[in-house]
């Protein structure tokens, strides 16, 4: 089967089953390794990415159900330029070996868009379905807070 | 993915400093050559010790290349730091050369939070005697005294204000080869703290991470690559080439693209796509004739007592048995997983003109070593290419030997790509051990004698040459094999650090060939285990004297710098004497502290913690720990700390929440529901202080923390209610269990 998928604001088509997770899609086919497999379980978010303005676990998303537009780390912000979000987490250096990363920047912007000054409860209830093995939180929590304060800066300036 | 030594070490006039990285006292030589490439080729490099080399070029960029690997903690960023603070030039012409047998050095495995205790010292050294060299250069050139001149940002200039002399490295390299000149520093300077040494420079490798734009060694693509499974025996995890049998293979379901590979009980799958690879191996029926093999989950510690065990005895100046006024208590740990978020993947091209494995080993030529007995080939390059996290032996190595296998069968490049189950269930644990402690009182409260008695499998089970295939699960299923490996480890930190005037300590190892389950090195090896039984057992002494543990801990111990760490973070903590007299129960949740010291390894790192718990029917909850760190001089401060509050937050959920659970026929918990890894919930705030020491050599920093909280937070929980718990982890249902017998 072939499925058109928009990812990252392109659109692309996939010939591939459809019982094929979007992980193997974007990893394999289109070459966009940001998004990583690290359970196949969606126990552990190392493979987030947003479907339309939802948070999904790529690894356990059918081809064939996916019913939006895809975005991934890469397509966080345009071109090389960073979100707050990823500004925030270099600024802090909340990253060991960074595996998890990308899937706590996911979960990050999909809390911030809603939330936009969150409390350390509210960030723990956004990052349940996130895991990170080198025990980075302390920093992660960090990071998340200070990109809400850049997205608040940016917002009371314009 | 041709590169050679020659591409990376152009032929080109450098000045080549050859050092012992991996073995401190090797003689340092500064060389000025007119080609670096031919100057360096290893044959040369390894004479005398020599296993590493800082090289500056005719452009004045400075290379280091050292054989040492970036795990995620930083050291590549805190390596180049001792680099450019030594030859005083700018942090961003320098870049560390990651493992690779093509281009580096034989430096053995970049483990045990060693890289910049083993190596950087030596390399900061090495960089001021290339200083040392290029200001005798500038001197000769300029026909002045070297005592004239100085270093500033990448050039040789004049000490006075006023003086026009300045010349550039670059150029001092590039005119042209006089002769060759040697210089020789003493063996120990210590690391001055100047240019980037001592500062919170940024990591490199983060921007890219948090861009999307790092291939981590699961993302790396090799041209023509297919991808495999490994489908391994239903007796997930068990040691003995007894536990399963294969029977017979049914392949008639699979897709048509896909081959099967099978090597003894080596089992595995290939095709042409990832997906199609994971869809094969679902299909293969595979049927096996198992046998039990591993003791059932609550009769693991009784059957560890069984085994038979060789003797180690590690000190012997008091007596091997004690009165029956002795004080006695035995402290268990389990065996635990690795955590790697990221399951393990290699990529292996087996071919007639060569071999070339890529992997997130911590050691390619240990690695290479094994790969060549199992192969039967020594034309076998291993490159590093760095993956998720590693605390220590994890499936990184295993994922290649599986890679080769298939490569070698289907006669192309092969990526392999463990699952999550893959991981959890066969990678090498951590070892699970038993500590007995004993220890007699004076009528001063004094200790007069001290007794350990440890039974440990060993914790390295690495690959190695004299073990070749026996330490590869791929080599061990296709030949039956376990690997006959020598002990170390589980004497880690096993002797307290305290002035005891008598002390009967003995290990007590397990062979492999006895253990259940696949043990190897995992954060600390045995010091996390031995630690969390001496300073439990500190704690329970000093109650049993009568004693504040803070006061009791301090008259044992008169190492200068580990009573400042110790007396540091009870001053950070504001820590009460006599706050730790034991609480009582209330099941809304009761509130203690406690403390742990150790000097990792007997002679490294000195930490101190001190963590407050509270404790009730929900469970047991860190809520605050305080960590003093001496590592000798600090490289990259922010870099340290985030490698403790790393080591603080998995200790905390190795003591409170991690155990394999295993049946008789093999490990159970094989994803993350049934091994939580630590959560966002309930994180405890953590406080460091650093005791920066810039005349002092460089200690390894890092897992040294892990170390000290298991018993920090034991000793918390007494506190606050009285219960001595000394089996991990602490899960709620243990906390409980521990509560009705006390109560009984």
């Amino acid at each position: 089967m072939t499925y058109r998928l928009i990812v990252n604001d392109t659109a692309h088509d996939i010939d591939a089953p459809g019982d094929m997770p979007l992980l193997y899609a974007l990893r394999n086919h289109l070459d966009l390794k940001a998004t990583r497999y690290g359970c196949g379980l969606a126990e552990c978010g190392a493979c987030a990415v947003f479907v339309g303005r939802d948070v999904r676990q790529s690894c356990v998303l059918p081809l064939a159900a996916v019913d939006g537009p895809v975005t991934t780390v890469e397509g966080l912000a345009p071109g090389d330029a960073l979100s707050p979000v990823q500004q925030a987490f270099i600024d802090e250096q909340a990253a060991q070996c960074g595996y998890c990363i990308s899937g706590m920047m996911i979960a990050a912007t999909a809390l911030l868009a809603d939330t936009p000054d969150p409390d350390d409860a509210a960030i723990a209830a956004a990052l349940t379905s996130n895991l990170c093995g080198c025990g980075t939180h302390v920093r992660i929590v960090r990071a998340i807070k200070r990109a809400a304060r850049m997205q608040r800066q940016a917002r009371n300036a314009t | 993915m041709s590169l050679t030594r020659r591409d990376v070490l152009k032929s080109v006039p450098g000045l080549v400093v050859g050092f012992g990285l991996s073995m401190p006292g090797v003689a340092t030589a500064a060389r000025f050559v007119a080609d670096m490439a031919e100057t360096t080729r290893t044959d040369q490099l390894r004479a005398g010790g020599v296993d590493a080399w800082l090289a500056i070029d005719a452009a004045g960029r400075v290379t280091i290349y050292s054989g040492k690997v970036e795990l995620g903690t930083g050291v590549a960023t805190a390596l180049r730091q001792l680099a450019a603070g030594g030859l005083d030039v700018a942090f961003a012409d320098t870049r560390l050369l990651q493992a690779d047998t093509a281009l580096t050095p034989d430096l053995g495995y970049t483990a045990g939070s060693k890289t910049l205790q083993s190596g950087g010292t030596q390399l900061a050294h090495a960089a001021r005697l290339a200083r040392a060299a290029l200001i005798e250069r500038a001197a000769a050139r300029l026909g002045v005294a070297a005592d004239t001149l100085t270093s500033a940002n990448g050039h040789v200039v004049g000490h006075a204000a006023s003086s026009a002399q300045r010349l550039s490295y670059a150029a001092l390299i590039a005119d042209g080869i006089d002769r060759p000149l040697a210089a020789e520093l003493p063996a120990f300077a210590p690391a001055v703290h100047r240019g980037p040494v001592g500062q919170s420079i940024a990591r490199e490798d983060i921007p890219a991470k948090i861009a999307g734009r790092f291939t981590y060694m699961q993302d790396l693509v090799v041209p023509g690559m297919w991808h495999g499974r490994v489908i391994r025996p239903p007796t997930t995890g068990a040691f003995s080439p007894d536990a399963a049998r294969l029977i017979a293979i049914d392949a008639s379901d699979l897709p048509e693209a896909a081959q099967v590979v099978r090597v003894g009980r080596f089992v595995g799958v290939v095709a042409p796509d990832e997906w199609q690879a994971m869809q094969a191996a679902e299909r293969l029926r595979l049927a096996w004739d198992t046998t039990m093999t591993v003791p059932a989950g609550d009769a693991l510690f009784p059957h560890l007592e069984t085994l038979p065990a060789t003797r180690d005895v590690i000190r012997d100046t008091g007596p091997a048995a004690l009165g029956s006024d002795a004080h006695t208590a035995t402290y268990h740990w389990p065996f635990q997983s690795h955590d790697s978020i990221g399951p393990s993947a290699a990529i292996a091209d087996v071919s007639p003109d060569g071999v070339h494995i890529w992997s997130g080993t911590q050691g390619v030529y240990p690695l290479r070593a094994a790969l060549v007995e199992l192969l039967g080939r020594d034309d076998i390059r291993v490159s590093y290419v760095e993956a998720s996290g590693c605390y220590g032996h994890n499936g990184a190595d295993d994922a290649a030997a599986d890679a080769a296998l298939l490569s070698r069968a289907v006669g192309r490049p092969v990526r392999v790509q463990w699952s999550r189950a893959d991981e959890h269930g066969w990678a090498p644990l951590g070892c699970a051990m038993r500590m007995r402690l004993g220890a007699t009182l004076g009528n001063d409260g004094a200790i007069t004698a001290w007794q350990f008695d440890n039974r440990t499998p060993t914790h390295l089970n690495r690959p190695a040459k004299q073990l070749g295939a026996a330490s590869l699960l791929a080599g061990q299923l296709a030949r039956d094999l376990v690997p006959d490996t020598r002990h170390v480890g589980g004497d880690r930190n096993t002797i307290s650090g305290y002035d005891l005037k008598a002390e009967h300590i003995v290990v007590n190892w397990l062979a492999n060939r006895d253990m259940p389950l696949r043990a190897s090195a995992l954060r600390t090896l045995g010091a996390i285990q031995n630690t969390f039984a001496n300073e439990s057992f500190m704690d329970e002494l000093a109650h049993a004297a009568g004693r504040d543990p803070l006061a009791f801990r301090l008259a044992h111990l008169h190492e200068p710098r580990a009573r400042r760490v110790l007396e540091t973070v009870a001053h950070a903590a504001g820590w009460q004497a006599g706050e730790s007299a034991p609480g009582t129960w209330q099941d809304d949740g009761a509130r203690g502290r406690g403390m742990a010291q150790l000097t990792y390894e007997n002679n490294a790192a000195r930490v101190a913690a001190v963590v407050a718990v509270v404790v009730g029917t929900h469970g047991i909850r860190v809520t605050h720990a305080w960590v003093a760190h001496d590592c000798g001089p600090v490289v990259n401060p922010d870099g340290l700390r985030n490698q403790i509050e790393g080591n603080v937050i998995q200790a905390i959920n190795r003591t409170l929440n991690e155990a394999i659970t295993f049946d008789p026929y093999g490990i159970t918990s094989l994803e993350w529901s049934a091994y939580p890894l630590a959560d966002f919930a309930a994180l405890p705030e953590i406080d460091i202080t650093l005791i920066d020491r810039p005349d002092q050599p460089i200690l390894g920093a890092g897992e040294a923390t892990s170390a000290a909280i298991p018993a920090a937070i034991a000793n918390a929980v007494h506190a606050a209610c009285g219960l001595r718990l000394r089996t991990v982890p602490f899960k709620r249902g243990a906390l409980m269990t521990a509560r009705r017998e006390h109560s009984a």
